[in-house]
């Protein structure tokens, strides 16, 4: 029961926070909204028995992740956005229409394992499982990503090295 | 468990976090008042000494005035709270605001998972080791979590100031915290990978059993050090306070207890990555010499088992004490460094060594599982 309450509570903070994300005119104001639902997202891995993913969470995605966002936002001053509907013609229906599409992927996802997905217990969540799946299961999807993360650095340097050449 | 004792739980550890926050933020206000006394002895001065004293009467001579100045941090607070709160114009308010809390608060949160004396019962509950979260099985990586979003009360006092110092200031600072985290970080690794455990209590069993990590990995305890130097910003890595440059970074435009914040803050992780620093590296609550369970399995009495809590706790505070004093001492000798003599100090050198010290520590843990080494001995010696 408690739990079901601390449930509600956190969706209207997630959802109000994705929302207030949406339709802050200031940038620098929906990334701190964004970080927020990030936040509560952590909670919920903790309500689910992973605290692992959930310091994973808020290390890589409320850490890393937004603080570079934020640092781009201020570095280039783009703090004022243009509003909510978008610069482009068509681009709210497109928005519209995927968002609609990715939600109705999710609830036939969920139709499909029948919502029971949300029980995983204490031990399945240990760093120790978690590097066993991810490093004998799943080792090569967790490479191919690694590589490709080294394509981009090693791209960002090849654009960068050529600008400073042009100088 | 039950719902009421679950309830009461978290009452018993509210007061106990309470407490060690309350006692964390007393010494925060004496962490001043140290840096400014050992400061002015390595500089030939006398320092703080006027606010407070305890008077020895002597016949026919003025009194003796003993630890004068000990009321000072009293006496600075007082003076604080009289500023005048300024708000600069043309602020972003709301995060202007918030930018001080969200710098404070998650300095606290790492107190959560310090380990301050093994085995303890406390208010009837049998704490594994006395923490204000001693079931966090995860706690390093939450320290890991909470460094990480540290850095947002820096960005966002400089953005919402409305001021280019300030701005620029958060930028330099931010760009800091974000390269020496990753040295941190993989340093924070090397007790993990001894240990085999994220749980700092078990760090700490693990140096009582072995040896203390530094030690064993002087040059991980060294970088982690330094690293966690750059981490708060102190000497000689305080470059947002490079006055002739930025006038002082990113809380140029706070005023009265807003920007005492920020300096709390500052004092509190000097606290916080000291007792890190401790638990990792310097055997955190364990007395040397002495081994504690032993000592109360075989006396099995409640006044032995207090007696070495307590003891516990002084050793990891007087550890703590002589950390606080190494990075004072650092601050009175070190010039700072350049902005780019920094960046390279980062990313060329103690990211490198942290990345070599991993790997090596790691390969050395396998070889000694296989036997590598006991049958290497017995091919030498015997």
């Amino acid at each position: 029961m408690g739990n079901a309450i601390l449930f509600l509570i956190l969706a209207v903070i997630a959802i109000g926070a994705a929302i207030l994300m949406l339709v802050s005119k200031n940038a620098v104001h929906s990334a701190l909204y964004l970080i927020l639902n990030f936040a509560v997202i952590a909670v919920y891995y903790i309500l689910l028995n992973a605290p692992f993913l959930a310091m994973v969470q808020i290390t890589v995605y409320a850490g890393a992740i937004m603080v570079l966002f934020l640092f781009v936002i201020m570095l280039l001053g783009a703090e004022e956005s243009s509003g909510v509907l978008g610069t482009r013609r068509g681009q709210l229906t497109t928005a519209l229409l995927l968002g609609a599409v990715l939600i109705g992927s999710f609830v036939a996802a969920l139709g499909q394992i029948g919502g029971s997905a949300a029980s995983s217990s204490v031990a399945d969540t240990t760093p120790r499982n978690l590097a066993i799946i991810l490093f004998e299961s799943y080792v090569f999807p967790f490479e191919v990503t690694g590589v490709l993360l080294l394509v981009a650095v090693v791209g960002l340097y090849v654009m960068s090295s050529r600008l400073v050449k042009k100088d | 468990m039950n719902a009421e004792s679950a309830g009461q739980l978290a009452w018993i550890t509210l007061v106990v976090g309470g407490i060690i926050t309350f006692a964390v933020i007393t010494g925060f206000a004496y962490t001043t008042l140290l840096e400014r006394k050992v400061l002015a002895r390595l500089q030939h001065r006398v320092g703080p000494n006027r606010a407070g004293y305890v008077p020895i009467p002597r016949r026919g001579k003025k009194e003796r005035r003993l630890l004068g100045g000990f009321m000072q941090p009293a006496a600075d607070a007082v003076k604080l709270f009289m500023k005048e709160d300024i708000t600069p114009i043309y602020v972003d308010n709301v995060v202007y605001n918030l930018a001080p809390m969200l710098t404070v608060m998650p300095v606290i949160l790492t107190l959560a998972v310090i380990p301050w004396a093994s085995s303890v019962t406390l208010f009837g509950i049998d704490y594994p080791y006395l923490a204000i979260a001693p079931g966090l099985n995860v706690a390093l990586l939450f320290v890991l979590a909470i460094t990480s979003i540290e850095v947002y009360g820096v960005v966002l006092a400089g953005w919402s100031s409305n001021s280019k110092y300030a701005v620029l200031g958060g930028i330099r600072s931010t760009a800091q915290m974000i390269s020496y985290e990753l040295a941190l970080g993989l340093t924070l690794l090397v007790p993990v990978m001894i240990a085999g455990s994220l749980n700092l209590n078990d760090i700490i069993v693990s140096q009582q059993e072995t040896a203390w990590f530094t030690i064993l990995q002087l040059p991980a305890s060294i970088v982690f050090f330094v690293a966690a130097l750059a981490e708060m910003q102190r000497a000689p890595f305080d470059l947002l306070e490079a006055e002739q440059e930025l006038s002082s970074g990113y809380n140029v435009e706070y005023a009265g207890m807003r920007f005492a914040m920020f300096f709390m803050a500052e004092y509190m992780k000097m606290i916080v990555f000291s007792a890190l620093w401790v638990v990792l590296f310097l055997g955190g609550y364990d007395i040397p010499f002495i081994n504690e369970a032993a000592i109360v399995s075989s006396a099995d009495s409640t006044v032995v088992t207090i007696l070495i809590a307590a003891g516990q706790v002084l050793s990891i505070i007087l550890k703590i004490v002589f950390s606080l004093f190494l990075m004072i001492w650092i601050r009175a000798s070190w010039p700072r460094l350049r902005y780019d003599q920094l960046m390279d100090l980062g990313w060329k050198t103690l990211l490198p060594i942290s990345l070599l010290n991993v790997i090596v520590t790691g390969v050395m843990i396998v070889l000694a599982e296989e036997g590598v080494f006991n049958s290497l001995i017995s091919a030498f010696g015997g």
